[in-house]
């Protein structure tokens, strides 16, 4: 009796066990092909560091691109791919104490983004070690050769970068030596961007956000040294810079990837404020002061739209223009006179508004002297949508009515590119992905071209599945699904990073003859929402 | 040693039910054992399901068959392009139970409770394709009181009605965008309809030219499962989506809140036509043909309570479906061998009603070819003991699910299944 339940239990358990076995296993073509993922080390700066809504912090740097591609490289034959350490992050902020703001989210009870709330946990205590990520937020090209880059001291200077302050196996070493430490078998270079980014991201102005900052392909200077924050880097230094990076990349005979620098204009933060925003029922007060500059100003402003539904161009500052307040003052004191006696409490004689007009006026003059209203041409930057139309002091009598931004009071350089600017980073964007290809090819390393890529996304990137995604910045649940771009405008959020790698995995599979399977962006993460902030 | 059996029985029962479409043909010992034709074979009193005509022609008076399966049916799913791979493995019990009474010549009394559809599928919670399906469970339990009338020597019919009840209860995730989470798990709706009924009937008759030769055709109605007023429950539902996210009533805002649901679930008629020939004394070939109007599968519409909107708002789900009309083609023999053994073997070949690019992975199911065979050991003249097997045999199938939509763009989920579905069965008969 007892061996017939024996048998029983044996014939249930081998039912149970007759399993459906495919032809071939998932993994059965997967292959490295000509390359050897054994030690894979990418360089860059932000977009390889995991950078995302504003930041670095512990859970988005896991969706970085080269961690991604880490994973696949794993199916094959990679390594162990490490990341500069998060664990500092405990509650998932991101920031720097005392240095950078935390993570972007969308606030659901205002609607808007926010810095998450809370403080920064995220040190500059130094690691002091090598990681396969060298991604370092804020680099430039000539960052990667720069000795003392990680060093504390030079953080207040403005001479090191606090990222890379955090891991630099000492005071004096470089990005690219620290990288060159891991010996990579295979290797991804994603640097450049910054050369010229920054320039745009301020509008062509230093930090003062009104300075036009230099571009060196027009001052000719070849020393970094003694660049500015937000210059556009020469273009031949560049190339010669690039050039020493792959030289070094290659010199244990490393294959690996290196990738064009997206153009600013398929960057929602530089797509998303439009250039005439200004719906024309909200400018009306505006119209006399439109109507009393434009004979004066040679064109550069036109009077106001007040028909319904109509929308009218932003006044900003475009450094480039001539200075011609000296020629607005008198007109302007008429103008204030005029003004201030119309007011309906006016309580002032003729002759006291005289006077109070012509101290008034030469600031007014000033305000005016390089206005003009913005065309389809300039770029309007994200960060000015916070700005347009709130007055700063909204209580100051002297200040109305040329106090409110984009409206009376013009934008000052750091909102807009304006298309002059654009067009130094647009030929210097050009001048270094032609070095990139050039360079790539003479060390037989494959091209990710990401400018490209990134261009379809203004018109909608429709992926190996079907699905389309854009450019666009958040605009609501309806199309989140669609997004590609975190908060900041600039960065890519998880589900950008997923289909960033796996460009990167096309061109592997194209150039190396290897068959990697890729992501599928839908199952990563875009927007981060909180219910209250 | 009991312990033993009871523990691996149980770990099978945890893996719980089964695949495949939802029609489950698993209608008796002895008819499952010879490729389930029967539409002309008088055997038992299982043919009270195959054919209620057929009743009239059993030799005893009183004629009884009870029998129950284990339904082990395994999928696996993997795409090489993303590097996916899932499986489900489940465990179903069809069971029937099966009386005649032949109350004169020409007049005989029957009663069938059986269980013709249900489908069980438990992937793993959160795989890639939970966006579709993280598990399925559904029941049906037919009820049909039977009589059969013989008119004449060759000739018979028989029918009765068919009281349906069933449940299911369906759960998966609200979308693949991890936007809707908490804390890393997945936005998800479990939907849990009980106690539904629902009224068919079946008919057929049977023509005897010879005492040798059978022909018989049996129609089974279409009985759709009206399921109102279940319960559909969200969980891990982010607050901002939550109940009490809408106070304002905005009707474009969505709300996953707890709330009721409706959906119809058509089990669909079935034709089937047949004939069976006794070649020798012993010696018995059978052949079925069915049809399942599977058509009327349509779309799985899902319609939620949105009375209050700042409870929950959720939009209709439809889910297309697209199902056709679908073959099975069947063929059977039975050799008795002596007094006390009975042989059966048979063969069938299940064509499935789903088409290309409607491949959801709640029916992971394409065309299957059956195997089949079984015994009767006769303990006395009035008590037999039945046991049958059923081997079904899948190809594998590269085929994809393309009419989900998410954010306004379509999303495909597909790859390549592979099943296989295995069922041994034991029954009595009863009969004096």
């Amino acid at each position: 009796m007892k061996n017939k339940f024996i048998y029983l239990a044996i014939i249930a358990a081998g039912f149970a066990s007759c399993e459906p076995e495919f032809e071939n296993s998932v993994d059965a073509n997967y292959t490295s092909g000509d390359a050897d993922f054994s030690s894979y080390v990418a360089v860059g700066n932000s977009l390889t560091a995991g950078y995302m809504d504003g930041t670095v912090y512990r859970v988005g740097q896991t969706y970085s691109y080269p961690n991604l591609l880490a994973q696949q490289f794993a199916l094959v034959g990679g390594g162990e791919f490490t990341q500069p350490s998060y664990a500092e992050d405990v509650d998932n902020l991101g920031g720097i104490q005392g240095l950078a703001g935390t993570r972007l989210v969308i606030d659901a009870s205002q609607g808007r983004p926010e810095n998450i709330a809370g403080a920064s946990t995220i040190t500059l205590t130094p690691q002091a070690t090598a990681y396969n990520n060298m991604g370092v937020p804020g680099a430039k090209s000539f960052h990667l050769l720069a000795p003392g880059y990680g060093n504390v001291a030079g953080v207040a200077l403005g001479q090191a970068n606090p990222y890379f302050v955090r891991h630099a196996t000492s005071p004096t070493a470089t990005v690219l030596g620290d990288a060159m430490s891991k010996n990579p078998t295979f290797f991804t270079n994603w640097i450049g961007a910054n050369d010229v980014l920054s320039y745009a991201t301020n509008g062509g102005a230093q930090s003062d956000g009104v300075t036009p900052a230099n571009d060196h392909n027009v001052t000719g200077n070849t020393n970094p040294a003694t660049y500015g924050g937000n210059d556009i880097t020469n273009s031949n230094v560049f190339a010669s810079v690039y050039s020493t990076i792959i030289t070094t990349l290659t010199s244990n005979g490393a294959k690996g990837v290196v990738c064009t620098i997206p153009s600013v204009t398929s960057i929602p933060y530089f797509t998303t404020v439009k250039w005439n925003p200004l719906p024309a029922e909200s400018t009306i007060s505006a119209a006399p002061l439109y109507s009393f500059l434009s004979p004066l100003t040679a064109g550069r402003i036109s009077p106001l739209s007040t028909t319904s539904g109509s929308t009218n161009p932003l006044l900003i500052v475009d450094e480039d223009l001539t200075d011609i307040s000296s020629q607005l003052v008198a007109p302007f004191t008429t103008f204030i006179t005029g003004y201030l006696m119309s007011l309906p409490d006016n309580q002032l004689t003729l002759t006291q508004a005289q006077a109070q007009a012509a101290l008034m006026a030469p600031v007014a003059a000033q305000l005016y002297g390089k206005a003009r209203q913005a065309t389809s041409n300039d770029l309007v930057v994200l960060r000015a949508s916070s700005v347009i139309g709130v007055e700063p002091n909204p209580g100051d009598p002297f200040a109305n009515p040329f106090d409110v931004p984009g409206v009376t009071m013009p934008l000052a350089n750091m909102y807009v590119l304006t298309a002059n600017e654009k067009n130094k980073v647009a030929n210097a964007t050009a001048a270094y992905n032609a070095a990139i290809v050039s360079i790539a090819a003479s060390h037989n390393i494959a091209v990710a071209d990401m400018n490209a890529v990134m261009n379809q996304l203004v018109s909608g990137l429709r992926i190996e599945t079907g699905q389309m995604y854009t450019a666009n910045y958040f605009s609501g649940s309806a199309t989140e699904g669609q997004v590609l771009f975190s908060l900041d405008g600039v960065h890519p959020n998880a589900r950008g990073y997923a289909v960033i790698a796996n460009e990167f995995i096309k061109v592997i599979n194209e150039y190396y003859n290897a068959n990697l399977p890729l992501h599928h962006p839908s199952y990563f993460p875009g927007i981060n929402i909180v219910t209250t902030n | 040693m009991r312990k033993l059996l009871s523990l691996t029985l149980l770990a099978l029962a945890g893996s719980t039910a089964f695949a495949g479409g939802y029609r489950v043909s698993i209608q008796g010992q002895k008819q499952l054992a010879m490729g389930h034709t029967g539409v002309a074979v008088v055997n038992s009193a299982e043919v009270a399901f195959f054919n209620p005509a057929g009743m009239a022609y059993l030799d005893k008076k009183f004629n009884l068959s009870v029998g129950g399966n284990a339904l082990f049916a395994n999928t696996k799913f993997q795409n090489s392009q993303y590097n996916w791979e899932a499986e489900t493995n489940n465990l179903g019990t069809p069971f029937n139970v099966y009386a005649t009474y032949k109350l004169n010549d020409w007049f005989t009394a029957g009663l069938a409770v059986y269980t013709p559809y249900g489908s069980s599928v438990e992937w793993d919670q959160d795989w890639q394709g939970a966006h579709l399906v993280n598990n399925i469970d559904l029941k049906a339990i037919f009820v049909q009181p039977t009589i059969s009338v013989r008119m004449g020597e060759h000739f018979s019919i028989g029918g009765g009605p068919i009281f349906a009840t069933g449940s299911v209860n369906f759960n998966r995730n609200l979308t693949t965008n991890p936007l809707l989470s908490v804390d890393g798990q997945p936005a998800d709706v479990t939907l849990d309809g009980k106690g539904i009924t629902a009224w068919g009937y079946t008919a057929g008759f049977m023509f005897n030219p010879t005492d040798k030769f059978r022909i018989g055709m049996n129609y089974r109605s279409e009985i759709i499962m009206e399921a109102r007023d279940g319960d559909a429950t969200f969980s891990d539902i982010p607050l901002f989506a939550g109940p009490g996210s809408n106070p304002l009533l905005n009707p474009s805002q969505l709300v996953f809140g707890d709330t009721k649901f409706d959906a119809d679930l058509p089990l669909p008629a079935e034709l089937t036509v047949g004939l069976s020939y006794q070649i020798t004394d012993k010696w018995l070939v059978a052949f079925d043909y069915n049809r399942a109007m599977w058509k009327v599968y349509d779309a799985l519409v899902i319609d939620f309570d949105n009375s209050n909107l700042n409870q929950s708002n959720v939009p209709t789900s439809e889910n297309q479906r697209n199902y056709k009309d679908a073959s099975t083609y069947r063929i059977g023999t039975q050799y008795k061998a002596n007094d006390k053994f009975t042989f059966r073997a048979g063969w069938y070949f299940d064509e499935s009603p789903v088409q290309d690019g409607y491949f959801a992975p709640e029916t992971p199911r394409n065309d299957s070819m059956g195997y089949t065979g079984g015994l009767t050991y006769q303990v006395n003249s009035k008590l037999g003991i039945d046991v049958s097997f059923l081997y079904l045999h899948f190809d594998e199938v590269d085929n994809s699910y393309d009419y989900y939509q998410e954010n306004g763009n379509s999303l495909p989920f597909g790859g390549t299944y592979k099943s296989s579905v295995f069922s041994p069965g034991i029954g009595i008969t009863y009969g004096f």
